[in-house]
Order: structure tokens, then sequence, then C-alpha cells
């Protein structure tokens, strides 16, 4: 009974959390617009220095189309090749329409009699003419509608969700037939392996680990693929949205929160075999510390894809920039060898994430018989 | 003063390179002396290298 009640409230929580990533993603705030580049927009003629920065920048960001390529023709006009995303409101009642409409951020959008104009990724409710209001640090000062949209990170999520559940559901009804893995299954039968027999068994312990292995399969496999999506050439940058890592990490802190023992929470409030000024003392230091485990997994992941794409980036426009026989190449090799250390990267930073996690599931069901 | 920062940055990046290259190392020596605890070692090199790491993350993102 009351495992089929745990099972009820783990559906619950997963529910919740996804509830929850739906909101953030959508009000995530990526304040780093440089303060250089905005106010020369109008500009149109920017440096090529300037240029690349600002597509550095905008590379980085989360956009309501998925662009391919964007370049400009013989008549100066910006030509896109991609296809716009859904635009979700809310703004008193739901408005449904195609990011089409913004034309880039370079037209005003009109759904249900309300106008709304795309300016740095985010979408801000204007007049009929399109005017927004800067302020001094050229930040719009417009109202700012709640926004549900289907970004290009959300629809990555989702059509990572929907690979994943298709590979994995096909590879669990191979092994009703026989034993042995077919198809992608030989390939992936030993990383599951490599998650029971080195992650989750080690770290949470023979007697535990089968609750948390759903769980860690999930966000290994989950967070290995939209990295390596990253490394190719769509534009995919979804582990480097910290949202997406917030709540990444998130679940793992409330999945450690509502599975642990009382153990646990006796360790961290009233821990034994310590006098009792100490364990005043030490409590809220541990209670902190539950929030800075699962902070330091969302920023570590964050970080490292972030760094690893900038740098990159700014690799790739050293062949912009320079212009010369000696900056392409140089630019060419090093933009190479550096994308195989990507590879790895993205491998190594979805251990970390997946280690610390059954690390953190393991403290909260270890047994302490020996005090 | 102007850039004063990004040699603090710089800084915490040498720091973090020297923490790392340590547990390396040390790593290694481990696995010399008793190579049939290697899977361990590693685990606990990478477990360690990644905390240095974001150290060194929050140091940049700060500049």
């Amino acid at each position: 009974m009351s495992h089929m009640q745990r099972k009820f409230s783990m559906k619950k929580l997963a529910f919740l959390v996804f509830f929850i990533s739906g909101v953030v993603f959508g009000q995530h705030h990526e304040e780093k617009t440089s303060h250089t580049t905005t106010h020369k927009e109008q500009n149109s003629t920017l440096s090529l220095k300037e240029e690349f920065k600002k597509f550095k920048e905008h590379h980085i960001q989360d956009s309501h189309s998925f662009d391919f390529v964007s370049y400009k023709n013989d008549e100066g006009e910006k030509v896109h090749i991609g296809f716009p995303l859904p635009v979700i409101l809310w703004d008193n009642g739901l408005k449904i329409f195609s990011s089409s409409k913004f034309h880039h951020g370079e037209s005003v959008a009109e759904a249900g009699g309300n106008y709304y104009k795309l300016h740095h990724g985010k979408i801000y409710k204007t007049e009929a003419n399109g005017l927004l209001n800067l302020d001094e640090h050229h930040h719009p000062t417009n109202v700012k509608p709640l926004d549900f949209s289907i970004t290009k990170s959300i629809f990555f999520v989702i059509a990572v969700a929907l690979l994943m559940f298709f590979i994995f559901s096909k590879i669990a009804k191979s092994y009703k037939t026989s034993a042995l893995p077919t198809g992608l299954g030989r390939f992936l039968e030993p990383l599951i392996l490599f998650i029971r027999d080195d992650i989750a068994i080690p770290n949470i312990g023979k007697k535990h680990y089968k609750k948390y292995m759903s769980y860690l399969l999930t966000i290994f496999f989950f967070i290995w693929i939209i990295n390596l999506l990253g490394l190719t050439p769509l534009g995919v940058n979804v582990t480097n949205n910290i949202a997406i890592t917030f709540v990444l990490a998130i679940m793992t802190y409330l999945f450690t929160t509502f599975t642990a023992n009382k153990n646990y929470w006796k360790h961290i409030f009233w821990m034994p075999g310590v006098p009792i000024p100490m364990k005043i003392l030490l409590a809220p230091i541990e209670l902190l510390g539950t929030i800075i485990k699962p902070f330091a997994l969302m920023i570590r992941l964050y970080a490292n894809i972030t760094a690893g794409h900038i740098v990159l980036m700014s690799i790739l426009g050293m062949m912009v920039i320079a212009h010369n026989w000696l900056g392409s190449s140089l630019s060419f090799v090093l933009a190479f060898v550096l994308s195989l250390l990507e590879l790895l990267v993205a491998a190594l930073q979805t251990y970390i994430f997946t280690m610390l996690s059954s690390l953190y599931f393991g403290m909260a069901v270890e047994e302490h018989d020996e005090h | 003063m102007e850039g004063l920062n990004f040699i603090g940055a710089g800084l915490v990046v040498i720091g973090a390179g020297i923490g790392i290259g340590k547990i390396g190392g040390s790593a290694m020596e481990a696995i010399a002396r008793q190579p049939e605890a290697t899977g361990k070692i590693q685990a606990a090199m990478l477990i360690a290298a990644a905390l240095i790491e974001g150290i060194g993350f929050a140091a940049l993102f700060a500049v």
C-alpha cells in the first residue's frame, strides 16, 4: 500500500516539476544582453567585430523561431532560413499565434486586439505603432505578458523526450522476446548497465537503488542527447539555458528531500555525537548545504556548456575577424580540436550530474546502524 | 581600476587549474600503486575535479 502511495506521489511530483518548468522557461530572463550592442542596434553600419559579437550573443539565447541560417542578400535585406514556432501568451486570456508574425523582431504582431513586439528574444506589449519605451539602461519598460511559448529550447526538450520515449520503449519491448538486445539496444545496454553497476549501486546501495534507477537513466540520457545535439550545427543550446538546468537540479533536490529517511534529517538537524552548542551552530549550515548541492549541480552543467559554446564561437569568429590565411587555418584547427574536447565534456558533465545526483540519493537513504 | 576583475578571474582560474592538476597527479600515483582500484579512484577524481571546476566557473561568471 505504501509502495503504491509513494508511486502516486512521485507522479504528482513529476507533474508539479514539469508545471514549474513551463513557467520558468517562459519567464527566464537572459540579463546578459550586452550593453555595448543594444544601443547600436539601430545603426545599420555595424563593424564586423560587433556584428559577430551580436551573433554570438544571439546563439547563446533562446529564441522564438528556429533559424538554421540567416544572411544578408544583395539588396541588404536579412534573409532567414528556418521555421517559426508557436507563441503562447497569457494576457487576460490565452493568445496563440505563430512567431512568423514578428518577422524576427522587425514588425509588430497583433493578436486579439493587443500588439506585441519581440525585443532581444523577449515579448513586450506595445501600442499599434510598436514603439518600446527604453529606460536609461536601454531595457524596455513595457509590460511583459506571461510567456508560455514553445521556444527553440522547449521544442527540443519535447523532441528529445519523445525520441527517448520511442527508443527506450522499443528496447524494453525487445527484451520480452529474447534476453539479447537488438538494434540500438546493443549500443545502449552497456551504458544502462554502467549506470546501474557503476553509478547507482555503489552510491545508493543494493537495497534502495531500484527506486532511483528510472530517474537516473532519464536524466543521463536526456542531458547526454541534448548536449550532443548542442554540438551539431543546428544551433540547439538547451543545457546552456540556466532555467533548464535549474529544473533538472530541482528534480534531484525534490527526489532527495521527499525520499529521505529519518536518519538523513537527524544528521541535518540534530547530528549525533556532537556537543549541543555545536549542533545549534551546525544545523543551519547543514540545512543550507542541502540547497547548495543542487545549486552547484545547476551552475556546473550550465557553466560548462555555456563556456564551451562561447569559446567555440569565439574561435570560429577568429576566422571572420582575422580574415587572412593564418587566422583562418588556425581557427579551423582549434575549432576542430575544441569540438572533440566538447564531445568529451558533453559526456563528462552528464556523468558528473548523474553521479552527484545518485550520491545525494545515497545520502538520503543511508542507514546509520553503527551509531 | 578598469579591468582588475579580469585579473582576479584569471587568478581564480590559475588556482582552479593547479587544484585540478594536483587531483589528476595524485590520482595517477594512486592508480600506479593500486591498479585494481582504478575505477573507484577515477570516480572520486572526477567528482573532486568537478567541484573545483564549479568554483572556476563561478569566478568567470562573476566578471
